[in-house]
């Protein structure tokens, strides 16, 4: 059976899609109170992999969780904690209740995170989980092997449309296409010229691409993005408008600038949807998407 | 040529592994630690010198000139009786010296350094690693370059989204791998090597411990 998601992603509507960090522990109330305000607003809710290397409640856990509550979950997976059988019996797992959208990652350094010792793990990528997904629902494992019961999932992957050097980035994208990747969400962009150029380039592949969306809280947090993350460019322009909201207005800035960025993105059809991160800050969703005119 | 890069422990390491044990003899190695400055002649003084000082007896030391070679056997017989009244035998070679010694007396050997890497010396005073030595080598598509060893997560189909400006994510200092064999693989024409999808590694190359004998052809 076609995922929920899936469906709406070949329907040709403009995809909104958000993400749920799971928790520190066991305590899922705010976890839950996210996943119920969002479910019904957006085509489907990203649950994160032990987001940055530190340790959390697992993503298959708080995907059942949104599956359970009524809510279309993308299961985020990583390669960087579990070798090719664990993938595979996760992905059966999900795939046994239910959860069939998966976002294949490589995740990030184990030395990024809060278990700086741990053995990382890295038996494959996020090309080869994507492909791995194929092979599954060929009715074969990595091994050869028959898998008995039908498994579909819709699979996706990440590209950073601003990295430097650009083209060995391009170069694994159009892997992952080519390994059967159906869905792509970018790494944050807030320069929408050169979300154009990628576009252009992006559109010659069959696959649908969601914007990345961060939300921007504070001039200081763009300039720390700036500065931290790879391929993460917030333009000097943006940085000094987040820089003259007045006092306690910085945040509503933020969802002013998220705002009409996606409405931008959705009016001109510069993309098939946007993924909305507001990191820490999932209740402002619903605000964000009001404010780009999509509710 | 290739070397075995070290690093010496903590003094509180070192300390903690010697408590108990008053005596010690130390062995240095002139080949590799001598290049990395962690175990030749100046270091073994200096550790001799804080040694004593923290109320060690030093019951000798030696600097033999290749730990790892088999030789080792006969400078070791040279200060038997020195070793023998020693406690434990403070060793400041790499891991594959701290083993040879290890295997040849009947003392608890304890090592004063970390092997990091098999590299080489890149630049005066700085090192690089070379090869993790996997079993399966896979740089005949990769322009010669191991991404196996010089990515961070061994990644064999590209960078991955850490990469920034040719750095690897982990450290501004490292080079990404994935960088410099696009490069490569660029002025080589051979991008297209880069465009095939990889399958997941084989890591069935020797099976840890590994254990190699060369196999005579038999005749029929």
């Amino acid at each position: 059976m076609v995922s929920l998601f899936k469906k709406a992603l070949t329907s040709g509507k403009f995809m909104v899609t958000c993400e749920v960090a799971p928790p520190k522990g066991i305590n899922l109330e705010k976890t839950v109170h996210h996943i119920e305000l969002l479910k019904d607003k957006v085509d489907a809710i990203n649950l994160t992999d032990h987001q940055s290397s530190v340790m959390r409640f697992p993503s298959l856990g708080a995907a059942l969780l949104v599956k359970e509550l009524g809510g279309e979950p993308i299961l985020q997976m990583t390669c960087r904690d579990r070798n090719r059988l664990a993938l595979q019996a996760d992905l059966l797992f999900a795939a046994s209740r239910g959860i069939q959208n998966v976002l294949c990652l490589t995740g990030d350094s184990v030395m990024l995170g809060d278990h700086k010792e741990a053995k990382a793990v890295f038996d494959m990528d996020s090309s080869q989980l994507v492909a791995a997904i194929r092979t599954m629902e060929k009715g074969k494992d990595l091994g050869g092997n028959d898998l008995d019961g039908e498994i579909s999932f819709c699979a996706g992957a990440i590209v950073t449309p601003e990295a430097d050097p650009l083209e060995p980035q391009l170069i694994k994208f159009e892997k992952k296409i080519e390994a059967g990747a159906e869905f792509i969400q970018t790494q944050a962009v807030y320069d929408l010229d050169k979300l154009k150029d990628f576009m252009e380039y992006a559109r010659r592949f069959p696959a649908k691409i969601l914007a990345g969306i961060i939300l921007l809280t504070s001039a200081p947090m763009a300039r720390f993005m700036n500065k931290n993350i790879a391929g993460v460019n917030v333009p000097q322009y943006l940085i000094d408008e987040m820089a003259s909201a007045p006092k306690g207005g910085a945040l509503k800035k933020g969802i002013e600038i998220a705002g009409r960025m996606i409405k931008k993105i959705h009016d001109e059809k510069i993309c098939d949807g946007v993924h909305i991160m507001a990191i820490g800050k999932e209740e402002l969703v619903p605000d964000i998407m009001a404010e780009a005119g999509l509710v | 040529m290739i070397r075995s890069i070290t690093k010496q422990k903590s003094e509180q390491e070192i300390e903690r592994l010697l408590k108990g044990l008053g005596r010690i003899f130390i062995i240095g190695c002139g080949t590799c630690v001598t290049l990395t400055r962690t175990g030749g002649e100046p270091e073994v003084q200096a550790m001799k010198e804080r040694l004593s000082g923290s109320g060690k007896l030093i019951a000798g030391h030696v600097v033999v000139p290749v730990a790892c070679d088999n030789l080792t056997s006969e400078v070791l017989q040279e200060f038997r009786e020195q070793i023998e009244q020693a406690h434990a035998i403070l060793v400041m070679t790499c891991a594959f010296g701290v083993q040879t010694i290890a295997r040849q007396l009947k003392k608890m050997v304890v090592p004063a350094l970390d092997t990091l890497f098999i590299g080489k010396e890149t630049a005066p005073g700085r090192f690089g690693e070379i090869c993790i030595q996997c079993g399966t080598c896979i740089i005949g598509e990769t322009g010669g370059i191991c991404p196996v060893t010089c990515c961070h997560k061994g990644l064999v189909n590209g960078p991955c989204g850490g990469t920034d400006k040719g750095k690897c994510e982990i450290d501004r200092n490292k080079e990404c791998a994935w960088t410099l064999i696009y490069n490569r693989l660029k002025e080589l024409g051979r991008l297209d090597s880069m465009r095939k999808l990889q399958k997941p590694r084989n890591h069935l190359g020797e099976p840890s411990p590994g254990n190699f004998e060369i196999l005579e052809a038999t005749t029929e």
